[in-house]
């Protein structure tokens, strides 16, 4: 979604008003529900949220100048640098060595990907469309954060194919955007 | 169940990814070099001699072969290209002109900063707060942006870009003044 993705993308910048704000907090701990306890660490209660509204319909949310999370349609998805302070929060997958390079270039990741023997699926199974964040063998921080084409059952099984849509990944225009 | 704390992460310097995942970027040797400045315990869980030989991989021996050629090239483009872009910066020059307009008006134009990668507008807005005039950005015959200033403040704006280009730590540029008697219409 970042793949080229610069300042000159933004359209404008909002503050939101405490209600609105309110309101994002409950949906965002209601998509993942472990954060529920540090979310006003993350988005402090009095503080000042900013709308960022950019090129393709995205939204991003700022916190003094730094992203926390951003939407497209209705999903709110977290920000890489949230994912690295509380990685418990949020579904694990594990993609093996040789697929770290593509993912750092914004490859979306193919079922065998996730199957192969250095990758790790959850045990619990997952739908589609469910948020993950996307972690590497042998790493200990999240690499992206992507959407789940399909279900870990279908990627077990049937093992062809797109598995996982990456949203977000290190190193792509939102890691980089500097907001000032 | 443990409450979830935030865990302090740590990012790279040169490369701002997370220390471990400096290897993918393009400047791994700085990134070390870095590393192993600011937080030694970090470079030693990473780099030293034991967590290399425990570093297992599932892949076979070819791939992860291969894929550390492909690291190493990209690796030496980025350099290359990082080399290539310092030597176009300490060569270029910022040349601030000054333009006669009617009678005893003037106005400062500045070219040859895109090199820099700074915010035209931004930079305009700038002068034109600290100088009281008006300031913009508009392209001139040869396609480069430059900034107009209204006034005859060439002197100071000479100052403040060479400041500016100091703090950036650019100190080897030139800032050449010079004086054209064009009649604008």
């Amino acid at each position: 979604m970042f793949k080229k993705f610069t300042k000159e993308d933004i359209h404008s910048r909002s503050n939101i008003k405490s209600s609105v704000q309110r309101q994002l907090k409950s949906k965002f701990a209601a998509q993942f529900p472990d954060i529920e306890a540090v979310i006003d660490d993350i988005v402090p209660k009095k503080s000042q949220a900013v709308l960022v509204k950019c090129e393709d319909k995205i939204q991003l949310y700022a916190v003094e100048n730094e992203v926390v999370y951003f939407q497209q349609f209705d999903v709110l998805i977290p920000s890489l640098k949230i994912v690295h302070k509380y990685p418990t929060a949020f579904p694990r997958v594990q993609v093996d060595r040789g697929a770290i390079k593509f993912v750092l270039s914004g490859a979306n990741i193919m079922c065998p990907g996730l199957t192969s023997k250095g990758a790790q699926l959850p045990e619990e199974s997952l739908s589609t469309d469910t948020l993950v964040a996307v972690f590497a063998e042998g790493k200990e921080h999240a690499l992206a954060i992507g959407k789940l084409i399909m279900s870990t059952d279908d990627i077990r099984s049937i093992n062809k194919g797109i598995g996982i849509e990456l949203l977000h990944y290190l190193g792509d225009g939102l890691w980089n955007l500097h907001l000032d | 169940m443990s409450e979830i704390e935030a865990k302090s992460v740590v990012y790279c310097g040169v490369c701002t990814f997370p220390p471990e995942y400096c290897e993918f970027g393009g400047s791994f040797k700085r990134c070390k070099e870095w590393l192993l400045e600011n937080h030694t315990e970090l470079f030693e869980q990473l780099y030293s001699e034991d967590a290399l030989a425990n570093a297992t991989s599932s892949l076979s021996l070819e791939t992860e072969a291969k894929i550390n050629q492909d690291l190493q090239k990209k690796q030496a483009k980025e350099e290359a290209k990082a080399e290539r872009e310092l030597k176009k910066k300490l060569s270029s020059k910022v040349i601030v002109k000054s333009i006669s307009r009617t009678k005893r008006k003037q106005v400062v134009a500045i070219s040859g900063l895109e090199v820099f990668e700074i915010d035209m507008k931004k930079l305009a807005k700038t002068f034109a707060s600290k100088f009281a005039t008006g300031a913009s950005v508009t392209k001139n015959a040869e396609k480069k942006e430059e900034i107009i200033i209204q006034g005859d403040v060439a002197d100071e704006v000479e100052e403040y870009i060479s400041k500016m280009l100091e703090e950036k730590g650019l100190t080897d540029v030139k800032v050449e003044q010079t004086e054209e008697k064009k009649i604008k219409k």
